[in-house]
């Protein structure tokens, strides 16, 4: 029973997206809505049913066996899921939260001619990311790790007609796939290893220490890549924000709540790997640091709405491999969970008010919609305060502080005598939590106070009413189960992730959690000091950073706070890693041609040779052949005598 | 009874009614499209009735046949077939089944002859991958490229004299040392035991001294890698590609290379096995800079035959590094990665012939937005362009991670940078896709017709394929490894059907 309601979570989807493509526009506008939906609705409530049941019953996960895929004589590997609580929570947070953005979506994309395409893709894309979370073997896995890759590559650029969102879907696409090469030599040499890559087989060797140190270093370094690719770290980062180029429903569903986040679960799945290779988590918890301070700067500086969103996706997935790397991935899991709540909050809201406001982004020419669209404001103001982590109110707060207690009394290893405090880390991540209240706020602030700037019309249809209600909802409240020992003693999601591993309860300072909680209040009071005010201290064009006004005088406070802003937004504007990333592209490029030349040189120089040579020869032979006969008796004595004096002389 | 002798005289028999029919003047101009129909029709019955026929004797050979075709010089008409011919068998009859139907019907001048030289290639091929004779084998590799020239000569695009003078020159100038090596083969062999013979099972077991079998493994090795193709000897391919008609295109990449591929395995390997040992890592070398070069070539080309061409020579590398990873598992590799490869760019050849009938062009830049008109025929070059770059669950992917997985054994810096292939491969795929099939549509006077239902399920057809290939290879997998050449059919030659 519970192994055909497993495979039905996927199949369903999968039939779906299926029907829709075969369908080929020959269905009214509202079945397809109905198909998607429909089936993803089936695949949230037997997703909800399978989480009753294993909750019941007293075996902690479920097994489901397919076929082999392929064996040989070394190695084999084989199609199947494993339903445990990990997995449990992931395929929870596809479905119910997938589902509340396609009902979304019916309302957003309707009339769109290619209907059938988007909700083909989109229920690809749910088949593939549950595949991807439910399969028992790493291999299988890599299936729906490349399938929803492709699914987002189809849905950047599915309005095609526009040069540059085809352009952003090929970049998103080819960046991911660089690492993905990564992540097949990291699965190569497992497999090479360890001979399966079934997780449970990995598992087990590696606690049985059956693989060599260097092996398991180099094969989790190069799935991290793969991971880092796909989750928009640095270097990886510049694909994310171009794909916002897609309909808003598919950057809240693929690019903020379920895809990029599949980094984040592939570690915590192969976690005991990990904890195996210290160095490697330090490099996860670096990377995720200077991921999560720069793009909170890149964030601060964006004038397109769906942009600045991009960039805080970035920054919060930074924040959770910044918990993967204190080697606590229940914590990060936590976040991913909340992270998906408030963020796809935020993108729908996105979505709606970027429809009622004729398809404009720039938040420099929106302003004052909060009188005339409170239902959103208020939405909006949900997730944002979630984003940024409001004390005590929202979820955010408590998964975010939950990542600063741990990263505090997390210890990083270097090297053999060498071993880095997670204060240092503790810092940085509260300066980017600084960042994410003030750029959030900044974003509020511009979106819906001050002065009105543009003509809104229309009314938000129910449709997409409902789920932003129901999202605001989670994102308020949805972090209830898990909150500091310093509050309640709460710990409903690590214990039921798991069971058998509590977290270590940390005597921690009361002072940290109000830090942690006081900070993000701190950024929305300067941002509101910077643009709150009737006349703003910052004057700022998407196009270009205009310096504040001289003709009125800035106030003493607001001028002595504006380095704090001032210094991460020369950096996000700077955007360091952007111009390596170009840097290394032109090289690439000059090399590109420098090498097609060079071979077109060489290839151009032998065939020419090689035919003047022949031509030459031809010549010759043509010479020989010249039709005097005087010539040819020549040459019929002078071979006579050079063969008569041959044979005369030996 | 037997089915093997049929399977190849089916085809040079439907050839020739098409030549004598062609002669009188009342035939239908389809006349010569329906007999090829029928034909392969036939053959694929008879393939039908050779895969499902009980095997007669033990042993991993599943038919033989031979009778004697000169006998002073011990040259027999002998026919073996094993898992590894059988499955190249279906390839064949299937890829050139769906070309039939999908390409050649349109075809005005001279049809009849164009029908004819087609059923010969195909004919060539089927004795190409049954013959156990090395003289037969020769027989067949010759017949089988000969009619291609003269279809790139009669058939082909704009460039097609130089591009056929091309492939004429590289493959039979190859041939030549097969030939070569094959006597070479036979007089040692004659010289040891005083047998004269072109037996594949006697001359596997010829013994040769280090040198000459390294000499006789590179006089096989050339024409197969010239054919594979393999990169220093790649030349005519782009050419050929280009300039062939799609029928052309869609055999030559489909099944000829093919050719190259089963010939390593079944003479190179299975022959020389020492010296192949001893060859593996150049020839490694060799497949590496294949699959490098030829990807990074394709990201450059601007016409879509071109690309796909290029393609094929990165995706061919992966058959060579797994063949000359010298074990089973390579082995298994390579060979999803050929019929994988056929049925992938076959489909990519049908495509961009099926655009190149409608808009009269191969360059990507100007084709454009054929989503908005052609949403199936696009539908169905996505398909395929996905699968060509490697997207796990379709058949290429199953194929290039057994390669990478053998390779990896062997050297994994290697198999590293063949994964480097991989990127590029989503980089030319991608440029295809963004480029044909969606973009913003170039405005077109005049409209073009999309794919009917009866194409699209002959399309159909060959990715259902691709995808039983990726997610269930492991029955091919067991059953298409080749043959040893020691382990003879039960009394060979004895019992002549």
């Amino acid at each position: 029973m519970a192994e055909i309601l497993l495979s039905l979570v996927v199949v369903i989807p999968l039939a779906a997206s299926v029907i829709l493509f075969l369908s080929a526009g020959r269905l009214s506008g509202f079945l397809i809505g109905a198909i998607a939906c429909g089936a993803i609705s089936l695949s949230a409530i037997f997703s909800a049913i399978l989480a009753g049941l294993l909750h019941s019953q007293l075996s902690p996960s479920l097994h489901v066996f397919f076929w082999e895929w392929m064996r040989t004589a070394d190695f084999s590997t084989g199609i199947g899921f494993t339903l445990d609580p990990l997995s449990l929570v992931m395929i929870l947070i596809v479905t119910w939260v997938g589902l509340l953005i396609h009902l979304y979506a019916t309302r957003y994309m309707a009339g769109d001619p290619g209907l059938a395409r988007f909700f083909g893709c989109m229920t690809l894309f749910v088949a593939s990311m549950l595949l991807l979370v439910l399969s028992s073997d790493l291999l299988c896995m890599f299936i729906g790790w490349e399938g929803v890759g492709l699914c987002s590559y189809l849905l950047i650029g599915f309005w095609y007609t526009e040069p540059a969102n085809l352009a952003a879907a090929r970049k998103a696409f080819i960046i991911t796939r660089v690492g993905d090469a990564a992540m097949l030599c990291g699965l190569l040499l497992l497999a090479t290893e360890a001979s399966s890559l079934q997780v449970d087989t990995l598992l087990q060797t590696v606690t049985a220490a059956k693989i060599s140190q260097s092996a398991l270093t180099f094969s989790t370094l190069l799935i991290l890549v793969g991971t880092l690719a796909k989750s928009a770290q640095l270097p990886f980062q510049s694909w994310l924000p171009d794909a916002m180029a897609g309909p808003t429903p598919t950057s809240a569903l693929i690019h903020a709540a379920t895809m990029v986040t599949a980094g984040i679960y592939l570690i915590a799945r192969l976690h005991v790997l990990f904890t195996a290779t210290p160095l490697v988590l330090t490099i996860m918890a670096v990377v995720g640091t200077l991921t999560l301070f720069l793009a909170a700067c890149n964030a601060l500086v964006q004038s397109d709405l769906k942009r600045i969103l991009a960039w805080s996706t970035v920054s919060q997935l930074g924040y959770m491999f910044l918990a993967l790397g204190t080697g606590l991935w229940q914590v990060a899991l936590f976040h991913l969970m909340t992270h998906a709540f408030f963020k796809a909050l935020l993108f729908l809201c996105a979505g709606a008010i970027i429809t009622r406001v004729h398809h404009e982004q720039d938040i420099f020419r929106m302003g004052g919609l909060f009188r005339t669209m409170p239902g959103i404001a208020l939405a909006f103001l949900a997730g944002a305060t979630s984003l940024a982590g409001f004390p005590l109110l929202t979820a955010g707060f408590y998964s975010k502080e939950l990542i600063l207690s741990s990263v505090w009394n997390a210890s990083f290893f270097l090297a053999p005598d060498l071993i880095l405090s997670g204060h240092v880390f503790w810092v940085v991540a509260l300066a980017g939590a600084f960042l994410t209240s003030l750029y959030i706020s900044r974003c509020f602030l511009l979106v819906f106070m001050g002065k009105a700037k543009t003509h809104e019309s229309g009314q938000t249809p129910l449709l997409m009413a409902i789920p932003l209600g129901c999202l605001s909802f989670l994102a308020l409240f949805g972090g209830m189960m898990e909150m500091p020992d310093a509050l309640a003693h709460v710990h409903l999601f690590t214990e039921m992730v798991d069971p058998a591993h509590a977290l270590p309860s940390a005597d921690e300072p009361l002072w940290l959690l109000l830090v942690g909680g006081g900070i993000p209040v701190l950024g929305a009071l300067l941002a509101w000091i910077f643009w709150g005010q009737r006349n703003p201290v910052l004057h700022e064009t998407s196009d270009e950073p205009a310096p504040p006004q001289t003709s009125q005088p800035v106030p003493i406070l607001a001028a002595c706070l504006l380095p704090l802003f001032r210094i991460p937004s020369w950096l996000g504007r700077y955007d360091f890693p952007a111009r390596l990333s170009k840097g290394v592209s032109i090289l690439i490029n000059g090399m590109n041609t420098f090498a097609l030349q060079f071979r077109a040189c060489i290839f151009m120089n032998v065939s020419h040779q090689t035919l003047m040579t022949l031509r030459q020869g031809n010549l010759l032979m043509a010479y020989t052949q010249n039709g005097r006969v005087r010539w040819y008796a020549a040459w019929i004595a002078g071979g006579l005598c050079a063969s008569l004096a041959l044979a005369g002389l030996t | 009874m037997n089915a093997l002798p049929a399977l190849v005289c089916v085809p040079l028999a439907g050839a020739s009614i098409i030549w004598l029919t062609d002669r009188l003047p009342a035939t239908r101009r389809s006349g010569p499209w329906a007999i090829t129909l029928m034909t392969l029709t036939l053959e694929l019955l008879l393939l039908l009735w050779a895969s499902f026929q009980g095997t007669s004797h033990q042993g991993p050979w599943l038919n033989h046949f031979s009778i004697p075709w000169v006998p002073p010089l011990g040259i027999v008409f002998r026919l073996d077939m094993d898992g590894l011919s059988l499955s190249m068998l279906w390839l064949t009859i299937l890829l050139s089944l769906a070309c039939v139907l999908l390409t050649t019907r349109h075809i005005r001048d001279s049809s009849g002859t164009f029908h004819a030289l087609l059923l010969a290639t195909i004919s060539g091929t089927v004795g190409t991958f049954l013959a156990t004779d090395l003289f037969l084998f020769f027989f067949f590799w010759e017949l089988m490229l000969v009619p291609v020239f003269f279809l790139l000569c009669g058939w082909g695009h704009e460039n097609r004299y130089r591009a056929a003078i091309k492939f004429f020159l590289f493959t039979q100038g190859s041939g030549l040392l097969m030939l070569l090596s094959i006597l070479g083969l036979v007089i040692i062999n004659f010289q040891e035991t005083g047998i004269l013979t072109f037996d594949y099972f006697v001359l596997a077991n010829t013994p040769l001294s280090p040198l000459l079998s390294m000499l006789l493994m590179l006089g096989f090795f050339i024409p197969f890698a010239v054919k594979l193709p393999v990169v220093p000897v790649h030349v005519w391919l782009p050419d050929t590609h280009t300039q062939a008609p799609t029928a052309g295109s869609v055999i030559l990449a489909g099944i000829l290379l093919k050719t190259g591929g089963y010939g390593m395995i079944r003479f190179n390997l299975m022959l020389f096995p020492e010296a192949v040992e001893r060859f593996a890592p150049y020839a490694t070398l060799l497949g590496l800079i294949g699959i490098l070069y030829g990807a990074w070539l394709a990201c450059a080309q601007s016409d879509i035959k071109r690309l796909i061409a290029y393609s094929s020579i990165s995706h061919l590398g992966f058959v060579m590094l797994g063949i000359f990873s010298v074990s089973p598992v390579g082995l298994q590799g390579a060979i999803i990665q050929m019929l994988a490869h056929g049925l992938s760019t076959g489909g990519l050849f049908i495509i961009a012939g099926a655009i190149q009938d409608r808009l009269h062009t191969r360059d990507i830049v100007t084709i454009g937005g054929l989503w908005e008109s052609m949403p199936r025929l696009s539908s169905v070059g996505l398909f395929f362009a996905i699968a060509s770059l490697g997207i796990p669950g379709l058949g290429n992917f199953a194929g290039e991670f057994l390669v990478l997985f053998a390779t990896w054994s062997v050297s994994p810096f290697i198999a590293i940078l063949a994964t480097g292939g991989l990127i590029l491969a989503s980089v030319y795929s991608l440029k295809l896709v963004n480029g044909v099939f969606l973009a913003p549509s170039s405005s077109r006077a005049e409209p073009v017709s999309d794919f009917h239902a009866g194409q699209m399920s002959i399309l159909g057809i060959l990715m259902t394929l691709l995808v039983i290939l990726g997610l269930y290879p492991q029955p091919i997998m067991t059953f298409s490894l080749p043959s040893p050449a020691t382990i003879t059919t039960s009394n060979s030659g004895k019992n002549a059907s």
